[in-house]
């Protein structure tokens, strides 16, 4: 623990970086937060981007963005909410559009969504998290102790605010789907945290000669091995998501991807320095212990069949 | 101490055999289908409809594998996506002579084709989402401030005419908004107004205040009365979109309520949104009209003579031709209720209707002038006009209140009140969000996420059982029973899976590793510590579940807020996450506890477990520790 404070530090200015893109960039919000259409268009050969933006724009159309989606011969036109305009119509102008130009082309997928649904959207996201994070601090202080509920959240949250900093600095897209992608993390590298706060209360039943700093010490690395495989694990299935499951699942692997490398580095070496710093002790959480009388050189203690 | 008793492995047998059972439906696929719907809600599909099929069938020399009766639609199973698409024709033919006036809805579809016996232990595959099948999404919001005007434009009349009745005279009414503004010239009469409003509109409530020498009485909707209102225009508009989309021949479209004003809209396997868009964008009128009872109508109406001029010839709903005068009396727009009921005299099933002032004053003159005759109201949907029903005028009918009764019985009257406020009640409606997945998106989808799941189960197999050996492979084989237990329980659920869905499988198996490697990371560091294998197992499984439960706990209060929150996608997602967190601790914990007691519990003298390379402490280290 004695490179508690460099860590720390690292992660304040990572966690400080994250904060200046998120608030100088912003995010690119897809259109389920800001309302508009998006459709995904196939041609037969590899599509002329430029052509359709034409197309796109001759329509009348501002602010049309159009992109290569995972193939060159798939399309994605996205078009922003229009006030006045009946938009439940543009995707059947523009295909119409499209089609008078190449035949071959085809619609693989249309999303439209009225602003006042992208509103509730983001709303209804905002209250996932905090319900998230109230939940978890209120188990956590019922489960262990208000100072690890603490620690833990704000180890966590930071994981969050740095998934968040990498979309604002990427410009990625952030979609319904990567919004529930970092709530998993949350709730991912919180299950981190209790694996390591976990240990340290049994260490402080287990070992009564040694101080706090080498509990958690001793905690950090009695779980560190385990710390990598479950995490490695973790990141393999997410992996064979980044490769297999083409580009709509791409954003969501990737936010996962991020959110568990950083799980790694903020349980370990935040989660256990803060409750360092907020001065965790023997007391607050061997009182409640039923199974204190053990022999802790027992190996059957506890054991049930 | 490592061995199970026998109920425990028989509950893992159960457990197996259920999840093996409920599993099995997803890996036969589905087969081409015909189902055949009743296209109105006066039509009933039976046995007859089932004989009917089957000849048309024969006649056509198409030979289905099975034709079922079931929920009140018959669904015919068949060879291939050729056969099926001449069989659909087939039976359009027999069933459906005239495509604009549709009895049945013909539909393909695809059913499940796993064998008998499954489906009779209500074992069904899981149900795909439209991003896994193709389709339509849309999501409907209801005007409900319109639907609250209407209402108060209907009590303004009512209440005009029933101050013109008691002879309350007032200073002019007028609807302001959802408020009914009246004017008094003097506190008696304003006093005698609030008689009546008390005593004949439970609805509203008033409150008022001088204008000048004037008084002026605010009547308002009452906030339950507005949210029966409400209530009801919803519940109008979905019972009109559900006879639309029978247009379309969806097989199974979904409609729903979400929330208070909204509805969603899903059609699987429809790939025209701008007919969809047109059919649920559409309204109906209703008119009220005279039926002709000259000699030449009824003539006609045999089908004996021509139609005489001025007339137009329109069909009841069983059938029976009637003509009527092409003078419109009165239109859907003066209508401003329909409710079924029961005549207070007879106690026989009626159709109460209220109108508003302007057609009530039109109706009493009509009636006034027409007793004995008959009268139609008619309904027009997509320029196609239909008889609902054409009663006897009895006696002059003031008031606005009109009663439909006769020869009804309570679901006729029921379907006809519900008629009657489709073409005139239905507040409007706009989409507010709309998806299209094409079917071939569909099928990628499916086939990318069903590979992310197996690479990643493979490799994650591949790892545990190199690094922890034989615990390893009791991992890997726990994660099996995990996804099939996963699979299970959404097929038994019938949760719809999406692909959001399906990355959330990956994710559950990805996390629930987690569990099965603290338990073999404590069993190594049990015998790492000295302690014996048999001691190692047990106190490995016992001191691995405090942490498994507390993390898993975590991870399910993520997976609740985003089931209570989440919408669409993510609701998908979660379902699939929480599931998985549940399967997992039982299959992680107690079921990879049942192989390692079945494989070690009995040698009483083990000497070594085969869980990987266990690291041992040089002889001085008291306590282990890496430092």
């Amino acid at each position: 623990m004695e490179n508690a404070l460099v860590f720390n530090i690292i992660s304040l200015l990572t966690f400080a970086a994250a904060v200046f893109f998120l608030t100088t960039r912003g995010l690119h919000l897809s259109v389920e937060f800001t309302g508009g259409t998006v459709m995904e268009v196939g041609y037969a050969q590899a599509a002329d981007v430029e052509k359709v933006r034409k197309t796109v724009s001759a329509l009348g159309f501002a602010d049309v963005q159009v992109q290569n989606f995972g193939t060159s011969r798939d399309v994605l036109i996205r078009l922003p909410a229009q006030k006045g305009v009946s938009a439940a119509q543009q995707s059947d102008k523009v295909f119409a559009a499209l089609k008078a130009d190449d035949p071959s082309v085809t619609g693989r997928r249309t999303e439209f969504v009225g602003p006042q649904v992208g509103e509730e959207l983001a709303t209804d996201g905002l209250k996932a998290l905090a319900m998230v994070v109230a939940g978890i601090m209120i188990y956590l202080a019922f489960r262990f102790e208000w100072k690890f509920s603490v620690a833990a959240i704000i180890a966590n949250l930071h994981d969050v605010v740095i998934i968040l900093g990498f979309f604002a600095f990427f410009q990625w897209e952030f979609s319904l789907a990567v919004l529930a992608a970092v709530l998993a993390v949350l709730g991912y590298s919180v299950n981190e945290s209790v694996v390591i706060f976990d240990r340290i209360r049994e260490n402080f039943r287990r070992y009564r000669k040694l101080n706090t700093v080498q509990i958690i010490d001793n905690a950090i690395t009695a779980t560190m091995s385990r710390t990598i495989i479950t995490h490695g694990s973790t990141q393999i299935m997410v992996l064979s998501m980044l490769l297999f499951g083409g580009p709509t699942l791409h954003y969501f692997a990737l936010a996962l991807t991020i959110g568990i490398l950083f799980g790694i580095y903020s349980s370990v070496f935040v989660a256990a320095a803060i409750a360092m710093w907020l001065g965790i002790k023997r007391e607050d959480l061997v009182k409640a212990s039923g199974r204190k009388d053990e022999d802790p050189n027992d190996p059957n203690a506890g054991a049930t069949v | 101490m490592n061995r199970y008793p026998v109920w425990k492995y028989a509950i893992i047998v159960i457990a197996l055999l259920v999840g093996v059972i409920y599993t099995l439906p997803n890996f036969f696929g589905e087969a081409p289908a015909v189902q055949v719907s009743p296209g109105k809600p006066t039509i009933k599909v039976d046995s007859g409809t089932q004989t009917r099929i089957e000849q048309a069938l024969a006649a056509a020399g198409i030979k289905p594998v099975s034709t079922e009766f079931e929920n009140g639609s018959i669904k015919v199973r068949l060879v291939s996506e050729d056969v099926q698409l001449k069989a659909k024709d087939a039976i359009q033919k027999a069933l459906v002579p005239d495509p604009n006036d549709a009895s049945y809805v013909v539909a393909l579809n695809l059913l499940s084709a796993s064998p008998r016996w499954l489906s009779a232990l209500r074992a069904a595959p899981m149900y795909l989402g439209l991003d896994l099948r193709g389709g339509v999404h849309f999501l409907l919001q209801v005007d409900m401030q319109a639907a609250l005007s209407k209402k108060a434009e209907s009590l303004a009349g009512d209440l005009r005419t029933t101050l013109r009745e008691k002879n309350v005279r007032h200073g002019g009414i007028e609807r302001n908004g959802q408020a009914i503004e009246v004017r008094f010239r003097d506190r008696q009469t304003l006093e005698a107004a609030k008689a009546v409003l008390a005593d004949q509109f439970p609805d509203l409530q008033e409150v008022d205040a001088p204008e000048g020498s004037d008084f002026k009485l605010t009547a308002t909707i009452k906030p339950e009365a507005a949210r029966k209102v409400q209530e009801q225009a919803l519940k109008q508009n979905m019972v009109t979109l559900h006879n639309r989309i029978n247009e379309l021949g969806v097989a199974e479209p979904v409609i729903q309520q979400q929330g208070l004003d909204r509805i969603v809209v899903e059609l699987p396997g429809v790939q025209d949104t701008a007919k969809a868009k047109d059919i649920l964008g559409r309204t109906a009128t209703l008119e009220v009209r005279m039926v002709d009872e000259s000699g030449e109508a009824r003539a006609a109406e045999l089908g004996s003579g021509p139609v005489p001029f001025g007339d137009e010839k329109f069909l009841e709903r069983n059938g029976q031709a009637v003509v009527v005068k092409k003078q419109v009396i009165l239109t859907g727009d003066n209508l401003t209720d329909a409710q079924p009921g029961f005549d207070n005299q007879t106690q026989e099933p009626a159709v109460h209707l209220t109108l508003d002032a302007k057609g009530s004053r039109i109706f009493k003159d009509v009636t006034r002038d027409n007793v004995g005759k008959r009268m139609a109201i008619l309904l027009f949907e997509k320029g196609k006009g239909e008889v609902v029903t054409a009663p006897v005028i009895r006696s002059e009918i003031g008031g606005g209140r009109v009663q439909i009764s006769g020869r009804m019985t309570t679901t006729e009257a029921n379907d006809v009140a519900l008629l009657l406020r489709a073409g005139s009640l239905a507040a409007p409606m706009e989409i507010i969000e709309e998806f299209t997945i094409g079917p071939t998106l569909g099928a990628e989808n499916i086939s990318k996420g069903f590979h992310s799941v197996a690479w990643g189960f493979a490799v994650i197999c591949a790892f545990m059982a190199v690094y922890y050996m034989l615990f390893g492979l009791f991992s890997g084989l726990a994660l099996a029973v995990n996804l099939l237990l996963l699979v299970a329980v959404l097929s038994m659920l019938q949760a719809t899976l999406t692909l959001p869905g399906m990355a959330a499988m990956a994710l559950a198996l990805g996390m629930a590793i987690d569990s099965n490697v603290l338990i073999n990371e404590r069993v190594r560091e049990e015998l790492r510590n000295g302690a014996s294998p048999q001691a190692a197992i047990n106190a490995g499984y016992e001191r691995a579940w405090g942490t498994i439960f507390d993390s898993n706990i975590t991870t399910l209060i993520a997976g609740l807020a985003l089931l209570a929150f989440g919408s669409g996608p993510v609701r998908g997602f979660a379902v699939v996450h929480v599931i998985g967190i549940l399967t997992s601790m039982f299959s992680a914990v107690f079921f990879s506890r049942g192989l390692v007691n079945l494989w070690y519990g009995r040698k009483k003298k083990l000497k070594t477990v085969s869980i990987g390379t266990v690291w041992r402490p040089e002889p001085d280290g008291a306590i282990t520790k890496a430092e």
